[in-house]
């Protein structure tokens, strides 16, 4: 569903990935971990074209991001992503959050827009909350919405930028519990973490970059018993 | 000798100016609302030649004094095209041109205050750049920047009375006028000062109420 040939990102003379290739299939969760400067957000935020990447090519479905001919915006639609810091409207209602896009953007009626935010806000366990303003909810609400706002486009892959790394750690059990459920129904996501533990039971596969290379293509199990290379080894020693 | 006596009959007199001074003011701010944003989106756009026209309009109006450009739109600009322009216009005119190089460039500083994150949340959800604008960020610019526009807008009021110098009958103008009848100016403009205060705390007072009802998300 996802194919990403070649991927090289610089920023000046800074090359921070330097030549990814990977394939993710419909419906699998992605777990990309790695040590901090790994390139590892880059590469996340190279999928849906917030970096533009200086060479290699990305293909979602029929769609070649990386083609200057493909409308971008389309893509995004398509794309959903949760930021670490949310990046919720402040001065838009939980509702508003969730339901500005597909009025705005995909030209959903009133009516269906906010039955689909509601059944989403149910979803995430935040119901009670759709009039207030975000500055009224904790770290963990706040991700919720977001995660509620991405999903509100019907999107085919969800991006996971660190979601849980700028909550307190009382929160990140609901927000991990969120995603889990997604995962279970089948979406097809890709998550930047340093939650390991989650990563070990939900991911179908482990990424591991480090120094903007792909170190390591695994599945959980394998990664975390005994990883192949020496510097998931060391990673790994490190953190867990 | 200090003699009100002598002004009070003409004090209707230099209250109706009040009328043109918020005439003259509020023509100014709705123009110089809508070029500050048109400028500062250029400011902050990618377009090259856009920026720089902007950036050179800002720093005329802004290096040069108000009442010479009040002047040369109302003197200079009939003499080159040959048509006549009323003062109320004209004042309208220049305070509104010279208004949006300021507010544009407190509208831009209010734009780039906004969290990047705004518009990485925006653009990841397909949101095309107009509506980004008028919808996320400009909405919360504007609450950002609101202390700073009713300061513009203050000030305005209060720099409106040069228009007495093309003849516009504003409170100002009306002092003088009345002053000039009996030689009793200093009783005349302290009347008008008075009104210009007294217009100056209402507005602080409106501005501070605006700004509560904004912040409500807060």
């Amino acid at each position: 569903m996802i194919k990403v040939e070649n991927l090289h990102k610089s920023f000046g003379k800074n090359e921070v990935l330097k030549g990814i290739s990977t394939e993710i299939k419909e419906k699998e969760v992605i777990a990309i971990i790695g040590p901090s400067g790994s390139g590892k957000s880059t590469f996340l935020r190279c999928i849906n074209l917030l970096e533009e990447p200086t060479n290699g090519v990305i293909t979602i479905g029929k769609d070649v991001v990386t083609d200057k001919s493909t409308n971008i915006m389309k893509v995004r639609e398509n794309v959903g992503m949760v930021f670490q810091h949310f990046h919720l409207f402040p001065h838009k209602t939980v509702l508003e959050n969730i339901t500005y896009a597909p009025r705005n953007v995909q030209g959903v009626s009133k009516t269906e827009a906010i039955a689909k935010a509601e059944e989403l806000l149910r979803q995430v366990g935040l119901h009670e909350k759709r009039d207030d303003y975000p500055n009224r909810l904790s770290g963990g609400q706040k991700q919720r919405v977001a995660i509620a706002r991405a999903l509100a486009m019907n999107p085919s892959v969800m991006l996971f930028d660190e979601p849980t790394s700028a909550l307190d750690p009382e929160m990140v059990k609901e927000v991990l519990a969120v995603m889990k459920s997604l995962a279970d129904s089948g979406m097809t996501m890709i998550i930047v973490t340093h939650e390991m533990n989650f990563a070990r039971e939900v991911a179908d596969r482990i990424l591991f970059l480090d120094g903007g290379q792909l170190v390591e293509d695994t599945p959980p199990a394998q990664f975390f018993k005994e990883p192949k290379s020496a510097r998931a080894k060391e990673f790994l020693e490190k953190v867990l | 000798m200090l003699d009100f006596n002598a002004v009070v009959p003409s004090i209707p007199y230099i209250l109706k100016g009040i009328g043109v001074t918020l005439q003259i003011v509020l023509g100014a701010t709705i123009m110089g609302m809508v070029l500050g944003i048109l400028l500062a989106l250029c400011k902050i756009g990618k377009v090259t030649v856009l920026r720089i026209i902007a950036d050179f309009y800002t720093s005329i109006f802004r290096g040069t004094p108000l009442v010479l450009q009040l002047m040369i739109i109302y003197y200079a600009i009939p003499q080159l095209f040959d048509i006549n322009i009323d003062p109320m216009p004209a004042a309208i005119l220049a305070f509104g041109l010279n208004s949006g190089a300021y507010i544009s460039e407190i509208i831009r500083g209010g734009i780039n205050a906004v969290d990047k994150g705004q518009q990485e949340a925006s653009l990841a959800l397909g949101i095309p750049y107009a509506k980004m604008m008028k919808d996320i960020i400009l909405p919360q610019a504007m609450k950002n920047i609101m202390p700073a526009l009713m300061n513009e807008f203050i000030t305005l009021n209060k720099e409106s009375a040069i228009v007495t110098v093309i003849g516009a009958l504003d409170i100002m103008r009306r002092a003088y006028v009345v002053g000039g009848s009996n030689y009793h100016y200093l009783e005349a403009l302290m009347i008008a000062g008075v009104i210009y205060y007294i217009m100056t705390l209402i507005l602080t007072f409106l501005g501070k109420k605006l700004e509560k009802r904004m912040s409500r998300s807060d």
